[in-house]
């Protein structure tokens, strides 16, 4: 009877959490769903009665569908890229012991505190200004001329912003996965006549593996939906508009709430698509 | 070929001087058990052989050859460690062809000697399987054979059976002993128990804090100890190291007497006393005797069963020919 009592009672507890998460999950996407078969434009008519799939179609049929697609794609793929191999170095590095290890590891995971909008805002004025930014004086320094970052590589300089903040959580997260590899594999292979290089890829990267697959899992997730630095850096020009900027730009700048919220629905299909992929990939990392 | 000679040997971290200068000489095809209490430096020795931590002075000699800077990987050294540390990731034979690999063997030689190696240890059946789908004597089994596969000059096992149970650690003493019989090369074992030690070598080392108390064959150490810690440590149960009166009629400071070598009466002997604890193995009976003047308990070893219980009156009289005795330095006087 005990069990059977404390089994209702935790439900009893659990349902505050499960009921928030439900109303905090399942409204936004069933108003989106909702809104996405309406016809709602709020400065011209308001809410002008269904429409159909042509929120759908209209969507997917506009010229800057398919290429935000592809540019999410590629900031996604770009940041993983340099957050995990850089991750994996720096943790390696990190994991030596030095002078000055607990202020280095600090200074590491600094940029993840810092907010998306302000390390945005602090690349694009201190960094990659063409004028004053420290690249440029950089450039000038080697006698080039400055690169107009935002401009010129700007799918590139949204990655390296991006980049910038996951890097330390990629950092961490692997850092701690390294520490907890036995030292006496490391002494096996090189007395087993293994090169720095080999216990590198032979020992050291499989014991990472899960690690590696949930910093890729979880940043996708994140990146997948990153905005505020392209909203205060390109603001979506010079192709670097995400799909969810596409439909930032469709509720907000069109004032279109049914054309942006098929868009919402379209990024959710990306999203799983995305994820299958991955979970097909790397998720079987996880099994053992 | 497998002969290693170490020569005024020091190894320091830091300040600490963890083995003051030390020789030692490793005949080729010997097996040599490094034996003595945790913290005495033998773990840090055997890895000085292999490579894993540099000397701080002296000299390491393979074959004749100066191996003292070598990389581990150049001293032809396998090692068996204590966590086994075999390579999660990989498949049993994955983790025995390792060395080969890094050694880029063509894989016809690799197949014929992985197999080899795997039919001499029972591990055929289990070589698509993770070391962590195996039992502890078989991870055992692998990183032996991971490490007889190259074929090296000389083995080096650190207390390789310390994570086993009792059962299995006799089976893998065997195991290990029938390995040296068969492949004739040179073994440096290390361990803290000194049965193993006992049962296993064909030369021991017994160390403490660093320093080489003896070398010798077993029963070398177990009949004549040079001085009071090694006549302590080898032999089970302890000798009884008796001091005071009954020492000096010996003119010694201290004189030891195996428990196996003191002939035990109720009714007249050297000593008197009562037993405290009676131990009844069948087979043998430990008796731990008080009241014996400069040694209590004194342990006495009795072959098969006896009637003797708690609290009974006994007397003990060493065999006059079988005691050990040791000056005011605890060396040996003989």
């Amino acid at each position: 009877m005990a069990t059977q009592h404390s089994r209702s009672a935790a439900r009893i507890m659990m349902a505050p959490a499960v009921f928030l998460l439900l109303v905090w999950m399942l409204v936004p996407l069933c108003m989106t769903l909702w809104f996405s078969f309406r016809n709602y434009l709020p400065l011209r008519g308001g809410d002008l009665g269904f429409a159909g799939f042509n929120n759908f179609t209209r969507f997917v049929s506009s010229s800057a569908f398919w290429p935000s697609v592809l540019t999410t794609l590629i900031i996604v793929g770009g940041v993983l890229l340099i957050s995990i191999v850089f991750g994996v170095l720096l943790a390696i590095l990190l994991d030596k012991p030095m002078w000055g290890q607990g202020i280095v590891r600090i200074l590491v995971i600094a940029p993840f505190f810092v907010m998306p909008t302000v390390s945005a805002l602090v690349w694009k004025n201190m960094f990659m200004d063409p004028v004053n930014g420290v690249l440029a004086h950089l450039w000038r320094f080697f006698g080039a001329d400055p690169l107009v970052w935002l401009q010129d590589a700007s799918v590139f300089s949204i990655i390296l912003i991006v980049s910038w903040q996951w890097l330390p959580f990629a950092t961490l997260i692997l850092l701690t996965a390294i520490q907890s590899l036995d030292s006496e594999q490391l002494e096996a292979a090189e007395i087993d006549g293994a090169t720095p290089l080999a216990r590198f890829f032979f020992i050291s990267l499989p014991h990472l593996s899960r690690a590696i697959t949930i910093v890729v899992l979880i940043q996708t997730i994140f990146v997948l939906a990153v905005f505020a630095e392209i909203f205060v850096t390109t603001g979506g020009a010079f192709g670097t508009r995400t799909l969810t900027y596409l439909i930032y730009q469709r509720v907000l700048e069109s004032q279109n709430i049914g054309l942006g919220s098929a868009g919402g629905v379209y990024a959710i299909i990306l999203a799983n698509i995305v994820a299958i992929f991955l979970m097909r990939i790397v998720g079987k990392n996880l099994d053992n | 070929m497998g002969r290693i000679q170490l020569k005024q040997v020091k190894k320091a971290f830091g300040d600490v001087v963890v083995i003051p200068p030390l020789d030692l000489e490793i005949v080729d095809g010997e097996f040599v058990v490094f034996v003595g209490p945790s913290g005495c430096g033998k773990s840090t020795l055997l890895r000085l052989i292999a490579g894993l931590e540099d000397t701080t002075s002296g000299v390491i000699e393979i074959d004749g050859e100066d191996a003292t800077a070598l990389p581990p990987a150049k001293r032809r050294l396998a090692m068996v460690f204590q966590s086994y540390a075999l390579y999660p990731h990989m498949t049993v034979r994955k983790n025995i062809a390792f060395p080969l690999r890094m050694a880029k063997m063509d894989q016809a030689e690799q197949d014929r000697r992985i197999e080899a190696a795997a039919k001499a240890l029972n591990l055929t059946d289990y070589l698509h399987r993770r070391p962590g789908q195996l039992s502890g004597g078989q991870r055992q089994r692998v990183a032996i054979g991971r490490a007889i596969v190259r074929e090296p000059a000389a083995f080096l096992f650190d207390e390789p059976l310390s994570n086993l149970d009792a059962a299995l650690r006799v089976g893998m003493r065997m195991e290990i002993s029938e390995l040296h019989k068969k492949l004739k090369t040179t073994m440096v074992y290390v361990t803290h128990d000194q049965v193993e030690a006992m049962t296993m070598a064909d030369k021991i080392v017994v160390l403490q804090a660093g320093v080489i108390e003896q070398v010798g064959s077993p029963l070398d150490l177990y009949h004549t100890p040079r001085n009071k810690f090694v006549a302590g440590f080898i032999g089970s149960p302890r000798m009884n190291l008796v001091e005071g009166t009954e020492a000096a009629k010996h003119n010694a400071t201290t004189i030891g007497v195996r428990p196996e070598h003191i002939d035990i009466s109720t009714t007249e002997g050297l000593w008197q006393g009562t037993v405290g604890v009676a131990e009844h193995l069948g087979s043998d009976t430990f008796l731990h005797v008080h009241g014996v003047p400069g040694c209590d308990p004194v342990t006495v070893r009795i072959a098969g069963d006896v009637a003797l219980n708690h609290g009974d009156t006994v007397h003990l009289t060493p065999r006059a020919d079988q005691i050990h005795k040791f000056d005011a330095q605890g060396l040996r006087i003989s």
